[in-house]
Formats: structure tokens, C-alpha cells, sequence
């Protein structure tokens, strides 16, 4: 092909790579959204456990994102987000049809999936998007899957059908009793292991949450993984951002996790960690939400 | 290489040049002192991530350009990684054909305003000069003045786009979109090549965007580069991870015959020292990043970055000094480099160095952190420090720096910066395991093709050196595309 022609034709397709569609967009609660994007390559090679970095705009921060689902025969991924801040409220707040400007992945290690028994799998609040497809690996690969589910109030809690549905069965916990039993996750995890062998835990949900299932879990000996979720600037293993210290070494989240052994886990690190940037912030969220009208 | 000894010998003895030789006596160019770099203001340009060096005006470049005697053996050509034709750009310059010059330079540099402004001249062409070697003066400014050539034609808006040859159908993968990713990527493509350039990043350029800063190099200044090889035909994929997004095999499968390994050392180093994972202790990377990738000291941009009235940066590379003075920037009272060599030792190139004394940075030598401590949000607020002092020369022929029992003494942080060295990125040589690597995680290669242990796949930069320069990459990625280019056409002949 003749030289010009061909560097023409690469321009125009420079220009069009990389945009990524929403196809799909359904809001799971007041504060919650599933979006499903085109993004056929990740579709395909992704597993339970893994994450994306997402971009929204060329002003947009880089965050993380777990990847609850994905089809690989549409070529989409879907991602489940809570708005606690102005990258995720703007992502709560795009509709079908609109463009992400960059998302990239997969990332991190797939879930070691195996069958080993009974696998006890307790999520909190939106921790329980990541834990679906780990629940639903587990139970195909023939484990007994008991699922705990925990949040304050019965509108936090998200996928229960589909937590219900790869599951034998199903505990649902809230702080303020409205749904379910009343109480923290650690005690839905307490009834199960009090009562039977478990053999494998999976905790995934806010820091504190997983610090104090972890907790739990270490009582019986569990084996127990814990998935996290640092802050992260490039997410592929270059500047540390994510750190954390598991069984006194350094690790980092994005290329040695997301998942570790949960009783390794410095957590009160990890949570000091988690709020280095709070006071900004707070204070870019407020003057967001004050542009919105709110 | 005789072929490039009789090109050198028989340029020098066309007519343009015995012209301009004869034009000046060799003493009339000697007694020429070596020109001053315009700079901005230090107390000016700490407060701003504007360019430091402002360039030369076309008389101080032609000037300078005269200085070069055009040696019948030029030696400062062997000082270079890539071996640029130096005595010929420069003797456009002093010709006055700006553009010829900048054409010279590309023919050999793939960036020349990129290598003009950031090459560690002082121990590569600079210190080959006749003029440092015989002369004991200073060396002709052959950084600047490729500076200047490049910028003119940027400036010009004549940019020459290297003729490509026709297209040979063949698909070649660059993985890693840094300084030795982009000169595989503009070799391959004038050779008829396809191109792809595959980048985990969401933007092109690899360190010299998230690493250098703006006011050592604008980004700008890459994006034009970066544009030209889009003109030649280059394709670029961003937020693609070769090794998670596509496997090397799957892209053999679409077709891909050679793959060049570019992916760098983008992994960072830490002391392991008590106390490093408070808040507000940053990798280098990671505060680079924030601030000239992710614009994180703009407030249009959503990033944050966190940077406090007390900086301490602790390491004595162009990396240290690039972090240390972009604190400077970012307003604080205080910008520390705590550094366990000396001064003189200290790897960062001679102009940064100098650039942050201007500016105000305080150079703390012969001092190493051995404690961090934190307030009770868990920011750091002090680092314990011990003194050093330097004793037998280690394995690198340097000094090697010997704690003082007893010298701790405190010094008030509010931000640190870590910035002792990078190591290579894991991703790639953990999604291949037969690929043969180093102790350090960085790919063995032969040292001429640099092909590494897997059939079809060449690797050079940082990721086979670890943590080192822009130009080095460059020559590597150069190499490595003649070696490419080698075997496809011995591949290729056998289909």
C-alpha cells in the first residue's frame, strides 16, 4: 500500500480509539448505579477479582473500579458505583450513550478460584458489587457458597437476587434492623461459623468493615481473602500510591492484589492510608454539589 | 562502521564546508567564549512551571556554531548514544540554514528538542569536544544548539516529515510509548512498516509526560514530536496493557510479527524505613505524576496532589532534583534534597543541579533518613536523619556512604518525596515466564540486536537497563529496530 495512504488511514482511526460507551445505566439505589460499558477487549479477558482504571474526561482523576460483570460475546463490562465523591457522583450522574474517555484493564490478579468446601463470602455496602463474581465462581466450581450481605439500611442493600441466586444460602444484616437481622456483618458471619466447618472466607466491603470480619474469621482459623481497594493514581504498578503492608512487607494493591491474605492485613495503616486526601476532598465535593444546585 | 567514517570524511570535504572552514581562523573561533544559556530569573522561575532555559537567539546560535572547528576526527560524534552527525548539524547552523540543521538531526534523533534539553551532555558529546579533551576549555554547547535547530523548525512550522518507504505489510508491536518505544516506532515506520504503539497510560510519551517536568520539558514539545510520527503513519492505542489487555500470543494471532518491549522502570523504590507509608510520603512517581500527568496542581483538574511549606526529597538523581524543585513550585518555604553522598556525586545531570541551587533548594549532603513520624492523622510532620560520611569506593567506583554513630538529629517534613531510583515495570515479565530476566526483574538482550531470549521479541530502555536516561533508551530503541529489522527479513524471506 502506498505509504501516504496508509499513514491517512491510521490518522483517522488514532482519532476515533480508545472512547468508551455506556450501554446500559440503572440506578440500584439512591446512591447507587450500575453502569454497563462497551469495552470489548477487558470483556474478554477478564475474571472474578479483576478491576479497571477509568477516566472520565481529560480533566478527570484516574480511579478504580472492581468489575462486577462482564459479557464477553456484547464486549461489555459493567461496573457498580456508590457516589461518595465528584468523580463517582459525575459517574452517577452520565446516562446511556454517553462517552468514558479512558478505560483500562484488566487489572490486578484474577481470584484464585478452587473448590474446597464452604466458602463463607460477607460483603458490605457497595463491597458487595466486587463479591458477586467471586461468589458466583465459587459456587460453580462446586463450593458451598454462604453469603453474608451488610449494610446500614435496607436500600443499601444491592443484587440481592443475584447474591440469592449463586448462593445456598443467603444472610442479610443491617445496622438499623430494617431489613433482614439486625446487626453488623460480623454477626451474620458469626451465626455460620459458630454452627459449621467453614473452610474458605472471601470479605470485601469498607476498610473497617474487613478489618473487623477479619478479625472474626481469624477467631475459627479461617483462611479468609480480602479485596482492596487504596487509593490509585496509574493502577498498573508504577508510583505506590495503593501501598499497603501485608505480613510486614510492602505491598501493592494494584499489582500484587487487589486480594491478600485478610489476617496479614495492617488495616489501621491501610485506613490512614484511605484518608490522605479527605480534607481536599470534602471540600471539592462540597463546591460540586453546590454547582449542582444541591 | 568504515562506511560511517567515509560518509563523515566526504561530507566534510564538500564545498559548503571547506567554505565555512576557511571563512574563520581556528584561533578567531577558539577565542570565542562558549555562550550563556538565556535562563528566567531564579526567583521568578520557582514560582512558575514555565520553561527555565528560554533558549538561544539565531546570533547566539550562529556564534556558537562557530566555535565547532569541524575536527578531521570528531570525537564528540563517539560521546553519543545515538550518534548524531554533530559536526554537520552544527555547521547548518552556522551556514544559517536552520532547517537544513534540524533535517541533520533527524536523521539520527527521532527527538531532537527532547534530547537537546534533557541529555547529560556534560558526559556525552560535550565531554568528547575537542575543546574539553585538548584544549582544556569549555566544550562547544552542542546540547543548546540542538535545542535551538529543533525549536526553529518547530517554531518555523516547517516540520520535515521523514520520507517512508512503501508499506511492506508486515505488523510490528511497540509496547510502551516512552523514549525507546518511540524510536523503534519511528525507525520501523520509515522502513514500511505497520506500527502499532501500544501504552498502558492514557496518554503517549511515557516518562518524558508523567516524569519530566513542564519546566524542563513541556509537554507540548512532546505532543509535536509524538504527531509527527501520526503523520508518518504510526498508530497508537492508549489504555492498553500488553500482558492483561491482550497477550503477546493474541496479538501474534492478529498478526503481529516482532514486538519491541519499551515498558520501563516504573516501579518504585522504597527504604523500607520506619515510618514511610504515613501520609504525605510519596514515591517520586507518584508525585510526578499527579503534578505533570494528571495536572494535580491546577485546580481545573480534578487530581489532588499534596504539597506542604517543608519538603524534604530524598535522593541526588535528575529525578530528586525534578521533584525538589517542582515542591519549589508548589510553594513551599523549605525544599530539602537529603542526600547520602556527596555534592559532587550526586548522578543528576550538572545544569539541574545548578538550576536548584539558583532556585533556592537546600542541599542537604551526606544525610539519610532513618525514621519518619507522623501527628495523629497519621501526616508526617518529622524525619529522623543521620549524618554519613563517605568511605572505600563500592562496586560503582563511588564512595560509599558510612552512617556517623550518634549523628541523628530531626528536621520538621510536611511532604517527602522518595526518589532513590525506579525499578522495572513487572507486568511484562510476569505475563511471560520464558522470557529470561535479570535478578532485578530487568530482560537480558543481546547486546547488538537486542533480541531477548524469546524468538521475535526485542526489548531496550529502562526496562533492560533499569532506571537510566532518555537518550540511552533512544540508542536502544534505534538498535533494536535494526535488529527487528533483521530478522523480519530473514523471517519474512523464508515464508
Amino acid at each position: 500500500m502506498d505509504a501516504d495512504l496508509y499513514a491517512y488511514i491510521t490518522r483517522y482511526s488514532n482519532k476515533f480509539q480508545g472512547m468508551n460507551k455506556i450501554v446500559e445505566k440503572e440506578q440500584l439505589n439512591d446512591i447507587v448505579v450500575k453502569l454497563v460499558i462497551d469495552a470489548p477487549r477487558i470483556a474478554k479477558k477478564r475474571k472474578a477479582g479483576h478491576f479497571v482504571i477509568l477516566k472520565i474526561n481529560d480533566k478527570g482523576e484516574r480511579i478504580p473500579l472492581t468489575i462486577a460483570d462482564a459479557d464477553p460475546e456484547k464486549g461489555t463490562i459493567t461496573l457498580v458505583i456508590q457516589k461518595v465523591g465528584v468523580t463517582s457522583h459525575k459517574l452517577f450522574l452520565m446516562d446511556k450513550g454517553d462517552y468514558i474517555d479512558d478505560v483500562v484493564g484488566p487489572l490486578g490478579h484474577a481470584t484464585e478460584i478452587s473448590r474446597v468446601g464452604t466458602v463463607l463470602c460477607a460483603g458490605g455496602g457497595v463491597g458487595i458489587a466486587p463479591l458477586l463474581p467471586i461468589a458466583r465462581a465459587f459456587k460453580e466450581a462446586g463450593n458451598r457458597v454462604i453469603t453474608v450481605l451488610a449494610a446500614r439500611n435496607k436500600d443499601l442493600i444491592i443484587l440481592e437476587d443475584e447474591m440469592r441466586a449463586c448462593s445456598d444460602e443467603i444472610i442479610i444484616m443491617t445496622d438499623d434492623g430494617s431489613y433482614g437481622k439486625q446487626g453488623l456483618v460480623t454477626h451474620g458471619m458469626e451465626e455460620v461459623l459458630q454452627r459449621e466447618k467453614v473452610n474458605l472466607a472471601v470479605t470485601i466491603g469498607p476498610a473497617i468493615m474487613m478489618k473487623f470480619a477479619s478479625l472474626t474469621t481469624k477467631k475459627y482459623n479461617v483462611p479468609t481473602i480480602a479485596s482492596l481497594n487504596t487509593i490509585m493514581v496509574d493502577g498498573t504498578g508504577m508510583c505506590g500510591a495503593c501501598r499497603v503492608t501485608v505480613d510486614g512487607k510492602t505491598k501493592f494493591v494494584c499489582v500484587n492484589g487487589p486480594e491478600f491474605d485478610a489476617h496479614k492485613i495492617d488495616y489501621d495503616e491501610m485506613i490512614m492510608r484511605l484518608g490522605a486526601y479527605q480534607e481536599q476532598e470534602r471540600k471539592d465535593y462540597g463546591e460540586f454539589l453546590q454547582k449542582l444546585g444541591n | 562502521m568504515e562506511n560511517i567514517q567515509d560518509t563523515l570524511k566526504s561530507e566534510r570535504q564538500q564545498a559548503w564546508r571547506e567554505e565555512l572552514r576557511k571563512s574563520m581562523k581556528a584561533k578567531e573561533r577558539t577565542s570565542i567564549d562558549r555562550v550563556k544559556m538565556l535562563e528566567q530569573e531564579p526567583h521568578v522561575r520557582n514560582r512558575n512551571h514555565d520553561e527555565v532555559n528560554l533558549g538561544l537567539s539565531e546570533e547566539m546560535a550562529v556564534k556558537e556554531a562557530q566555535r565547532c572547528l569541524d575536527c578531521v576526527e570528531p570525537t564528540c560524534i563517539t560521546g553519543c548514544p545515538v550518534g548524531i552527525n554533530i559536526p554537520k548539524f552544527i555547521k547548518r547552523i552556522e551556514q544559517g540554514e536552520f532547517l537544513e540543521s534540524a533535517k541533520v538531526l533527524k536523521e539520527t534523533n527521532a527527538l531532537p528538542a527532547v534530547c537537546g534539553r534533557v541529555c547529560p551532555q556534560e558526559v556525552q558529546c560535550e565531554a568528547s569536544c575537542f575543546y574539553v579533551q585538548k584544549l582544556k576549555k569549555d566544550p562547544v554547547a552542542i546540547g543548546y544548539l540542538e535545542r535551538f535547530a529543533a525549536d526553529y523548525e518547530r517554531n518555523s512550522g516547517n516540520i520535515s516529515i521523514p520520507e517512508v518507504e512503501e508499506k511492506n505489510g508486515i505488523k510490528v508491536a511497540v509496547i510502551g510509548s516512552g523514549p525507546a518505544g518511540l524510536a523503534v516506532a519511528g525507525d520501523m515506520i520509515k522502513w514500511g512498516y505497520d506500527v502499532t504503539v501500544f501504552e498502558a497510560l492514557h496518554e503517549i510519551g511515557g516518562v518524558l509526560k508523567y516524569g519530566i517536568p513542564e519546566f524542563r520539558l513541556p509537554n507540548e514539545i512532546v505532543d509535536v514530536e509524538i504527531e509527527n510520527l501520526k503523520q508518518m503513519g504510526v498508530e497508537f492505542r492508549t489504555n492498553f496493557i500488553v500482558g492483561t489487555t491482550a497477550s503477546v500470543d493474541e496479538l501474534k494471532e492478529e498478526g503481529y510479527e516482532a514486538f519491541f518491549v519499551g515498558s520501563g522502570a516504573g516501579l518504585p523504590k522504597f527504604m523500607n524505613v520506619p515510618g514511610e507509608n504515613f501520609r504525605r510520603i510519596f514515591s517520586s512517581n507518584e508525585y510526578l505524576t499527579r503534578v505533570n500527568l494528571m495536572h494535580a496542581a491546577d485546580p481545573n483538574y480534578d487530581t489532588p496532589v499534596f504539597s506542604g511549606k517543608n519538603v524534604a526529597v530524598i535522593g541526588g538523581g535528575n529525578t530528586a532534583m525534578d521533584s525538589v524543585r517542582t515542591s519549589k513550585r508548589l510553594g513551599a518555604d523549605r525544599s530539602m534534597i537529603i542526600y547520602r553522598r556527596s555534592l559532587e556525586e550526586m548522578p543528576a545531570r550538572v545544569e539541574e543541579v545548578k538550576h536548584a541551587q539558583e532556585e533556592e533548594v537546600e542541599f542537604m549532603n551526606l544525610n539519610s533518613p532513618v525514621q519518619y513520624f507522623a501527628d495523629e492523622n497519621g501526616n508526617v510532620n518529622k524525619v529522623r536523619v543521620q549524618k554519613m560520611k563517605l568511605g572505600e569506593p563500592d562496586s560503582s567506583g563511588r564512595r560509599r556512604p558510612i552512617p556517623v554513630e550518634g549523628s541523628e538529629y530531626e528536621v520538621e517534613v510536611d511532604t517527602v518525596v522518595v526518589a532513590i531510583g525506579v525499578s522495572p515495570n513487572p507486568l511484562i515479565p510476569a505475563s511471560m515466564p520464558e522470557l529470561d530476566i535479570t535478578d532485578w526483574g530487568t530482560i537480558k538482550v543481546d547486546k547488538d540486536s537486542m533480541h531477548s531470549s524469546v524468538e521475535g521479541i526485542f526489548a531496550g530502555g529502562d526496562i533492560v537497563r533499569g532506571g537510566a536516561t532518555v537518550i540511552l533508551a533512544m540508542g536502544d530503541g534505534r538498535k533494536a529496530a535494526r535488529g527487528m529489522h533483521e530478522y523480519l527479513k530473514e523471517k519474512v524471506g523464508k515464508k
